[in-house]
């Protein structure tokens, strides 16, 4: 089993936080196809579309046949470990804060051998089963995990670095009038979140979901409004630097397309909190956290935004807030690029229509606050990128995938 | 079977070169080069004009190669080469040589390797060797070839039983002959006791195990055997010489290289068996590597390399005379001359020439070459048996 970690102590104010540093960046472009798979926590290795062989590391021609038709492909994730090592000395000054790191090389069922992180509870030339995370560059790389779970295991050092887990860390919840808030931060403590901070808009106006979500230990509630830069940057300037994971979960939503409305007003609500809103956010806790990424136990991690699965393409009957969601998406892919340096993560859970007042008129599926939620707690833990939660997400991804003109087409054919 | 290879008649090498290494050095990879390069043509009696032929290797040249290089020494070859295979860069660039010379594409081909190493060059370079070590080996703690040759070694101690005392005993070895040879960088004695209780870098590797990066640079001229002679100038021939690249691609992890593709085909070429050998120069990067190849040159069978150097002296003096100079792992490291080394030490050895750390009567050597750790495993391999010119 693993060590379980202790909560981390109290800060010394006299010592300086150590300098956020990542693992080595540069990649082939082939070998990115490695970050999308782990962005969405999946196995996927180049398959030779002529012969069938698996390939590692990627690259643009198959060994075997010399085929260049390579496709990424979920492929079985069982190997074994053959070697390991733990590299006690490096040049590497993200690595030199790390060591001892335990390194393997697996030979995978499917073929190849991969050099590897090992996860501390992996036996000597056991049976594994591997995962590609990302790591602190955002980029994925291999690592070879027990078969079965074992006690206190994502407390493994190695693992908590790919991971964004809550377990031990401060998290803020933006809107505590939205109605998911308190399944949200309900999960973020069973998670093992050890403060929960959740922003309250014009809190002079009673919130329904108010009892709830103080029902749960650890929660503070404090004002945020994040249509109001001026209560942005006063929270920022008060939580920012103990913000560990910051989960947005404004959002302003009215049905009804471009044509169904005649002037600009519900979507200047719209853009201003989900996407200025979330700008203003970004700008003042964005600092903050990314000079924490390195700082111990309950260094900041992740960010986390919950998107419409329409932001990937319009949904005519929700035209205008599709529409803010796609800006938000736009700027949440601007934020990776920012926080790239740091390593803090963007998470973003695409969620199709949502079972809430505002999507009342919509037939099933509707994605329940719990299944969100838990969703949402999932990608942390797995250190993911991308969360597709409920069944209509996970259709509009995989139709933009295979094609976004004609999804666009479909989205967009004769409505009655 | 394939054809028959031609044989290398009528090919000489000579004039050994070695410029004594340095731990860091301020100069430049082409200064160290031309310090060979003209050593090299000094004992020949040759200026730069007179040759016309030129291969290189370094890791440390960039942004030139060895056509920069003809610029900026002034050489005008007619044949011109440039071999970027790290360990085995040596014995292949003779292999080339060799070749040239017979057909008559040159007449006398300067070989040189050479690099330089400052404060900061050893973290450079690896962070820009290979796109499979960038891709897939550097993300994963960047312990460089440490960490890949831990893994093998990991796996070659589980396999066969060997222990640290065994690779251990090559280090200690090494160093006694390292002791003998004034410009080896280590000159302190090694106890097998101090190699076990060496630092920790990459379990299984310690501190011994591992080579120091340095600057230095080796070479050598390869010429007729008539154009030897006219100038009296002492040479080696060879007897027999293979290379192999990505060999057994599909063990999990490298427990051979690609000597033992190819190695009968060496002996037959040189007409001798692993007995007839006087001495033995291996590319030591890591003890385990040249345990590796005491089994694939045929001198014991696989899985008997830790018996081997129990029985087995490896000094000078010993029976079985392993990297005379005390090697990369007492010597020094000079990046690409690290695929020199061994070669240079053995036309000094079989012309007579080694000083300090001469074996006695030695006239046939075998010289092996194992480089370019792409991504899990050293790529390429190559081996030379070599043989003091009959008067
Ligand atoms: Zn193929």
């Amino acid at each position: 089993m693993s060590e379980p970690i202790a909560p981390p102590g109290k800060k010394n104010p006299q010592r300086r936080t150590d300098v956020p540093q990542t693992p080595p960046q540069q990649r082939s472009r082939a070998a990115l196809g490695l970050a999308a798979a782990a962005a969405e926590g999946r196995f996927m290795l180049q398959v030779c579309g002529d012969c069938g062989a698996v390939q590692y590391p990627p690259r643009d021609a198959c060994s075997r046949c010399l085929s260049i038709n390579l496709q990424w492909q979920d492929v079985s994730p069982g190997g074994r470990l053959v070697a390991e090592t733990r590299v006690r000395a490096t040049t590497d000054l993200y690595f030199r804060k790390q060591m001892p790191v335990r390194v393997g090389t697996v030979k995978l069922d499917v073929g190849p051998s991969v050099i590897c992180h090992v996860h501390g509870d992996v036996g000597d030339g056991a049976d594994v089963r591997m995962a590609i995370k990302l790591d602190r560059a955002g980029q994925g790389v291999m690592m070879a995990l027990p078969v079965k779970e074992t006690p206190f295991m994502e407390d493994d050092p190695r693992l908590r670095e790919m991971s964004c887990t809550p377990r031990h860390r401060r998290v803020l919840v933006t809107d505590a009038r939205n109605p998911n808030a308190p399944a949200i931060v309900s999960a973020l403590a069973a998670a093992g979140a050890e403060k929960i901070f959740v922003g309250l808009s014009e809190d002079w106006r009673p919130n329904r979901h108010n009892d709830d979500i103080m029902a749960v230990p650890g929660v503070e509630m404090l004002p945020l409004d994040v249509t109001d830069s001026k209560s942005v940057e006063e929270l920022a300037a008060e939580l920012g630097g103990k913000t560990d994971i910051l989960v947005n979960n404004a959002r302003y939503v009215r049905p009804g397309g471009l044509m169904a409305r005649n002037d600009t007003v519900f979507a200047q609500n719209e853009m201003d909190v989900n996407y200025l809103g979330l700008m203003r956010l970004a700008q003042a806790f964005g600092p903050a956290m990314c000079a924490r990424t390195a700082d111990g136990t309950n260094a900041a991690v992740a960010w986390v935004n919950i998107l419409s699965a329409y932001a990937i393409s319009n949904s005519p009957d929700y035209g205008c807030f599709s529409a803010s969601n796609a800006a938000a998406l736009s700027l949440s892919q601007n934020m990776r690029a920012d926080f790239r340096t740091s390593g803090l993560r963007v998470l973003n859970v695409f969620v199709g229509p949502t079972d809430d007042d505002w999507h009342q008129e919509l037939p099933p599926p509707k994605v329940p606050a719990n299944t969100l939620a838990r969703s949402l707690v999932q990608g942390l833990v797995d250190g993911l990128e991308d969360v597709y939660c409920g069944d209509v997400a996970k259709d509009m991804i995989e139709r933009f995938r295979a094609s976004p003109k004609i999804q666009e087409r479909e989205m967009t054919g004769f409505r009655s | 079977m394939s054809r028959t290879r031609l044989g290398y008649e009528g090919v000489a090498i000579v004039s050994p070169a070695t410029i004594p290494y340095q731990r860091f050095s301020i100069e430049t990879a082409h200064w160290w080069i031309a310090r060979a390069l003209k050593e090299s043509l000094d004992q020949a009696g040759l200026g730069p004009a007179e040759i016309d032929g030129f291969a290189v290797s370094s890791f440390t040249l960039f942004p030139d190669t060895a056509v920069g290089l003809t610029q900026h020494l002034g050489l005008c070859p007619r044949w011109l080469d440039h071999i970027p295979m790290g360990g085995a860069s040596g014995i292949v660039a003779l292999r080339r040589a060799a070749r040239a010379v017979q057909a008559g594409d040159a007449d006398i081909v300067a070989c040189v390797a050479g690099d330089t190493n400052h404060i900061d060059s050893f973290r450079n370079l690896l962070s820009s060797f290979s796109r499979f070590s960038q891709d897939a080996a550097y993300p994963y703690g960047f312990g460089g070839p440490n960490a890949n040759f831990a893994l093998l070694m990991d796996r070659y101690m589980k396999d066969y039983g060997a222990t640290r005392e065994d690779f251990g005993r090559i280090c200690v070895a090494q160093r006694q002959n390292a002791l003998r040879n004034p410009n080896a960088l280590m000159k302190k004695p090694l106890t097998l006791q101090q190699y076990l209780d060496a630092r920790p870098i990459s379990d299984p590797i310690a501190l011994f195990d591992c080579v120091m990066p340095c600057a230095g640079s080796e070479a050598f001229l390869v010429m007729t055997v008539e154009e030897a002679q006219r100038r009296d100038l002492p040479f080696a021939v060879i007897a027999g010489t293979i290379e192999r690249h990505n060999a057994y691609a599909d063990d999990p992890v490298q427990f051979r290289g690609g000597w033992a593709m190819d190695i009968d085909e060496l002996y037959h070429m040189a007409d001798c068996a692993p007995s007839d050998i006087d001495l033995l120069q291996t590319y030591d990067d890591y003890p385990v590597i040249s345990m590796m190849q005491f089994e694939d040159l045929g001198f014991c069978d696989k899985g008997e390399g830790s018996r081997f150097v129990q029985d087995r002296d490896l000094t000078i003096e010993g029976d079985f005379p392993h990297n005379t100079s005390g090697g990369q792992l007492s010597a020094g490291q000079a990046g690409a001359a690290g695929g020199y080394i061994g070669l240079v030490e053995a036309i000094r050895q079989v012309t007579a020439a080694a000083g300090p750390t001469q074996v006695p009567d030695a006239s046939r050597a075998m010289v092996s070459g194992f480089g370019v750790i792409n991504y899990d495993r050293g790529v390429c391999s190559g081996a030379a048996i070599i043989e003091g010119a009959k008067a």
